[in-house]
Parts: C-alpha cells; structure tokens; sequence
C-alpha cells in the first residue's frame, strides 16, 4: 500500500515535471525559461524520491518504474498530463497543482510512515515557492491585457472539468487512512477553494462553477490519450538502448 | 589514525561545485561526521532536484580519498536543508563573489556591487535552483540572490 501511494506521489511529480521541461529552450522570455525548468527541476527531483520509496516497496529501481512502465501503469491525476498548451495554460495548471499540492505535502508531514513524511517536509518548502510564483503569474496574465485575460479564460474552461481528480477519494486513499499513511485527498478541499477562489478574482477570472470532474488516472483506469505520446518522448531512449550507463 | 575535526578540515576545503567561493561545510550540507571502524559523512540535499548534490558526494569522498580517507556518504532528508545553515564565513563570502545572501525578508538587503538598497527582482528563478536573478536600481547590475529556503 506504501508503495502504490509513493508511486502516485511521484507519478504526479515526474509527468508534471517533465511536461515543464517541454519549456526548456522555448519559454516566452529568458527568465520565465529557467524559471519553468528550475520548477520542472524541483519536481523531478521530488519524483525521484517518491519512486525510489514507491521501488524499495514494490522491488524495482526508480528509474525502471519511470522508463519501462506504459501508461495504463501510471498512476498520475489526469491534470498533470495534459499537454502544455501556451504559457497560460501551462502556468494555470501549474497554480491548480500548487494549490493543492502545498496543502497536501503538509498534511503528508504527520504521516505514520516516516519516509513519506521527510519527503513531504523536503518537497514542501519546494512547492511553497512553487505556488507563490504560480498564484502571481495567474494573476498577471489574468488581469493583463485583453489578449491574455482572453486566453487565461480558455484556458480555465480547458482545465477545470481535470482539477477535481486530485481531490476525489478512491479506495486505495481511503485504505491509506486506515494505516495512517495520508489523509483523504478530500480533506485538502476547503483549502484548495480558498486558493484558487481568492487568486481567480485577482486574476479577474470567473470561478466555473461546475463540478464535473474527469477521472481515471490516479487509478489507473483511464488516461488521456496525451500520456502515451508523452511517455513516448521521456523513454525512448533507455527503452531503445535498455540498461545504458554513461 | 583520523579524527573527526581532521575530516572537518578537509570537508572545508570542498569548494561547492556552482559556487566554489564556498565549501561544502560553508553551504550547510554536511550533517554529520562519524568516525567508528569507519567514515562515515552525512549529507543532506539542497533542492530535491539540484544536480549539484551528487557532484558534491562524489567530491567528498575524492577528497577525503586524496588523504588516504575511505569514507561512506550517506543521504539524509530530514530534518530538511534550510539556508539558515549557511555559515557566516559563507554569506560572507557570497557576497564578496556577487551573490546577496538569503535574507528571511524574502529579498537581498543590498547590491552586492555598490551596496545600495535600491534593488528589484527581475525573476525568482535563476541560473541553479538555489538563486533568483535581481537587479540593482543604481548601479544597474544584475546580480544573483541566493533564495531563503
């Protein structure tokens, strides 16, 4: 049970990650291209250290779990799958993770199994920042010009129906409970709604208000068809050369 | 026969590998030192995803090799680096190199080239994981902030 919750943990983070570091090389200024993949940097760095707790428990390498596992093994929320987009909706995204993802890592700081509770505490003050600098960009683009308030409201049309799956229970977070792992995700709720309710109208966005939420990809039922072609890209090389060293 | 302030001693001539004008005792990421049957050197990661980290391992156990050392790293997450470990002499340092160092303020006190307050942010990231980029407001030089973490 440790195991297929660390490998939802760093499944988040390394398919978020890595989408970040689809920026790398063609952000819209210097500054916000090595502000994405130092953020895409922290998160896969975070991903590493869940796959390595989710390895120890399930007997396999972190790097096995990441490059040979096909997308029905996934265990990410849909949202963080997603394609990019423009730089709104990429940083949209990036604040609806954020904002749940700060939260969350602080609950996870009283979990019974020490491990997730030092990963959490390392990683959270990672994604403090994280939120600070997403909340404020949101907000920028939001409440900028007409172009980019337009493109921002598209985006929060694409996105929200994905937000809700990282705060759904399934049966494997309620399992968790029983063994004091983590709390249900949808205790982070209440929290997430103060977040994003407060930087949506900074951002002059309107709160959708439905609650219509996809799901399937934290059990693994169902991704989107954007995971494949994702994976496609992050593995090819250790599945074309297997065991390669450098 | 080795003691612990003799592996002490060498750890403080570990240059950082990104900022080298700072050990790696400087940067707070030593944790421990133990000297038993064997060495053992505990170190603590900075930023979860910084590359630097197993440079700085890999450094660590060259150096101490260097002095006939045979030394073990071992990892160790928690309680969770804070720049709050950053020595004096480091700070220092840092800002004789051009780096304004970590403030709980949330920003650098003063340009590290002219020393005036007049500065603003230009982006919270920077050129490693640990630096955001600003720039002085009168002598018009960017600089590197190291981030409060």
């Amino acid at each position: 049970m440790l195991g297929e919750f660390a490998l939802r943990q760093g499944d988040n983070a390394l398919v978020l990650g890595h989408r970040l570091s689809e920026w790398c090389g063609v952000g819209p200024a210097l500054e916000e291209d090595i502000a994405l993949a130092n953020t895409a940097l922290d998160l896969i760095g975070q991903g590493k250290l869940w796959l390595e707790l989710a390895g120890e428990e399930l007997g396999q390498s972190a790097d096995d779990l990441a490059f040979l596992r096909d997308a029905h093994a996934y265990r990410c929320a849909l949202l963080v799958e997603l394609p990019n987009g423009d730089f709104g909706q990429t940083l949209l995204r990036e604040f609806f993770f954020d904002a749940f993802q700060l939260p969350w890592l602080h609950a996870l700081t009283g979990s019974s199994s020490p491990r997730v509770a030092e990963i959490a505490a390392k990683s959270a003050k990672e994604a403090a920042y994280h939120l600070e600098r997403s909340a404020e960009t949101v907000i920028a683009l939001g409440d900028g010009t007409e172009d980019s308030n337009a493109r921002m409201a598209t985006a929060l049309r694409y996105l929200w129906p994905y937000t809700g799956e990282l705060m759904l229970d399934t049966d494997a977070d309620r399992a968790c409970v029983e063994a004091g792992i983590a709390p249900l995700p949808s205790s982070i709720r209440g929290e997430w709604d103060r977040i994003v309710k407060d930087v949506l109208s900074q951002a002059m966005l309107t709160l959708p208000e439905s609650e219509f939420a996809h799901q399937g990809g934290r059990t693994g039922a169902r991704h989107t068809e954007h995971l494949g072609h994702m994976l496609a890209t992050m593995q090819v090389l250790p599945q074309s050369h297997p065991g390669a060293a450098w | 026969m080795v003691g612990e302030a003799d592996i002490w001693a060498i750890l403080e001539t570990v240059p950082d590998p990104e900022i080298p004008v700072i050990s790696v005792v400087d940067l707070g990421v030593v944790r421990n030192v133990a000297v038993t049957d064997a060495v053992e050197v505990t170190v603590t990661p900075t930023y979860s995803g910084c590359p630097a980290m197993s440079v700085i391992a890999m450094d660590i156990e060259t150096a101490l090799a260097k002095q006939g050392v045979d030394a073990r790293i071992v990892t160790q997450l928690s309680p969770p680096w804070t720049t709050d470990w950053l020595s004096d002499k480091g700070r220092a340092r840092l800002e004789g190199y051009g780096i304004a160092p970590p403030r709980a303020a949330g920003g650098p006190e003063r340009c590290p080239h002219c020393q005036s307050a007049n500065v603003h942010r230009v982006s919270q990231f920077g050129s490693t994981p640990c630096k955001a980029q600003w720039r002085c407001g009168s002598c018009l030089e960017p600089f590197d902030y190291f981030k409060c973490l």
